[in-house]
């Protein structure tokens, strides 16, 4: 069954320079417990996509339809309340009225937060402040997960970390994950399937199943050797993007 | 509690009882110099203000003018606020009420107080309403640039977490406008608390306003320094107990 169908016929913003077409005959159907990653360069209208998604943007011409009620979204800034504790943070995705006890400070144990569960995002550095985010994410046991490019502006350790957390996250509780990135190498090692899309106005250029064996690591051989062969069969497709934080090139 | 402590340990607090020591020094000797009943010196005032105190209706007095204030605060602090926050929020409305706040901001408040003793009578409740009347524009503009400055992007997350509207409101709305009510609210008093008394002076006969009108028809300067002195002790006392240790309380993820 689907937990997620997509069918966009046009998306614009207009301003007083005219209009700009962000995503243009966009269709494609997510599986449940499915791990696609959103491959696009940047500015390709892959935030607009998961704002549609989410519910956030309603201004657009087509159909999104979701199996599931409960959907948790990650944004590309962690977008902490900066008044409320870690452990605040999570409770507010929490409804109050049948609030288990303890279920936030359970989720943030989970993300090794435990000591930090009383501080405020300012105490708390980048990398913890997006364990927070995530672990607000997952609280709910969502069946929809919205990432968008949620480990971007880390440095490289901090954000392999991540991404093995999400993975041992999404291992436990299997919810349906539409992970946005325009780093091929993270689409490589994340997903179970990538979606590339094309430079402006969006739409989907490619969609690529992998059959690669878990975990995986960004520099392993497998995804290196996939990532040249798809660089020699898309050049043009993959131009734009990055691999590892440096820019792709057919070169 | 601990926030009034804090104020006695900050040493911010000794220099300005320093400064207050010269300013007082100053009167001491300008009075010395004066000679003069129209300029007391500090300490007639003060022996003036014991015997009020005790033998006159001072208290009673103080009592009525700050129950008018706290009335008029909460009335122009409510409604200033709503009519900001709407505005803040929706461009249409800001730009349809925008001169209304223009002219509001504008009329002298003692045209104010004097319509509304005409049109309402002269009761508490025309006092009450031109004293709030002259704050609700300020207050408006206030809110109304706090509302203009709200996140969008925490917005959107209480949109993705479906939070109420009473949720949304206490943990997004209001945390980002209290910078915004603690200064309306700093402003809305130091106005409030001099309206009052032209609004005493003009059309009550009772309060601290109404009681200076009295002493100055006597030119009874030691008795109105008096009662100046007792209000404003009343306003600094208001400002270092209540106000800011609340601004603290609100503000505490900053520090």
């Amino acid at each position: 069954m689907n937990a997620l169908e997509v069918s966009i016929a046009r998306k614009a913003y207009r301003s007083e320079r005219g209009e700009l077409v962000a995503i243009e005959g966009l269709d494609f159907t997510v599986p449940e417990a499915q791990f696609a990653c959103i491959l696009g360069p940047s500015g390709c209208g892959k935030t607009t996509l998961l704002s549609i998604i989410a519910g956030l943007d309603r201004d657009y011409r087509g159909v999104v339809s979701r199996s599931g009620r409960n959907l948790g979204m990650v944004f590309q800034t962690p977008r902490l309340m900066p008044w409320l504790s870690a452990r605040e943070n999570v409770r507010l995705a929490i409804d109050p009225a049948p609030r288990a006890p303890g279920r936030a400070e359970a989720m943030l144990a989970e993300m090794q937060l435990e000591p930090f569960l009383d501080a405020f995002p300012r105490q708390l550095s980048g990398g913890q402040q997006r364990r927070v985010a995530l672990a607000r994410a997952f609280v709910n046991a969502p069946d929809l997960l919205l990432l968008d490019e949620p480990f971007l502006s880390l440095d490289a350790p901090t954000a392999q970390h991540l991404r093995e957390l999400l993975l041992a996250l999404w291992a436990r509780r299997r919810p349906t994950i539409l992970f946005v990135t325009h780093d091929l190498r993270e689409a490589l090692s994340l997903g179970d399937r990538v979606l590339f899309l094309t430079a402006g106005p969006a739409r989907l250029a490619l969609d690529l199943p992998l059959d690669l064996s878990r975990p995986r690591h960004p520099d392993d051989a497998a995804i290196e050797t996939m990532r040249v062969r798809l660089l020699e069969s898309h050049p043009d497709l993959l131009r734009g993007l990055t691999a590892g934080g440096v820019t792709e090139s057919a070169a | 509690m601990s926030g009034a402590l804090q104020i006695f340990r900050n040493s911010d607090f000794w220099l300005r009882c320093v400064s207050a020591a010269a300013l007082i020094a100053l009167w001491q000797i300008a009075a010395a110099v004066a000679a003069s009943p129209l300029l007391p010196g500090p300490a007639a005032v003060a022996a003036a203000l014991i015997n009020l105190v005790l033998h006159g209706r001072l208290l009673t007095d103080l009592g009525i003018s700050l129950a008018r204030v706290a009335a008029s605060f909460v009335l122009a602090m409510a409604i200033g606020s709503a009519i900001g926050i709407v505005m803040g929020r929706s461009r249409r409305i800001d730009r349809l009420f925008d001169l209304w706040l223009i002219l509001g901001l504008n009329l002298p408040a003692l045209v104010i107080i004097l319509l509304c003793y005409v049109w309402i009578g002269l009761g508490e409740a025309a006092a009450v309403t031109a004293v709030a009347l002259n704050k609700v524009p300020t207050c408006a503009v206030i809110l109304r640039e706090g509302a203009r400055s709200i996140d969008r992007e925490l917005l959107q997350v209480a949109e993705v977490l479906h939070l109420s509207w009473w949720r949304r409101l206490r943990h997004v709305y209001l945390p980002q406008l209290y910078p915004y009510f603690m200064s309306a609210t700093r402003a809305g008093l130091s106005l409030i608390w001099k309206i009052v008394l032209v609004v005493e002076l003009v059309g009550r006969s009772n309060g601290v306003g109404f009681q200076l009108g009295v002493y100055f028809q006597f030119f009874d300067i030691t008795n109105i320094l008096a009662y100046t002195a007792s209000f404003v002790a009343v306003v600094m006392a208001v400002e270092a107990f209540a106000i800011r240790p609340l601004e603290q309380s609100l503000t505490r993820w900053r520090a």
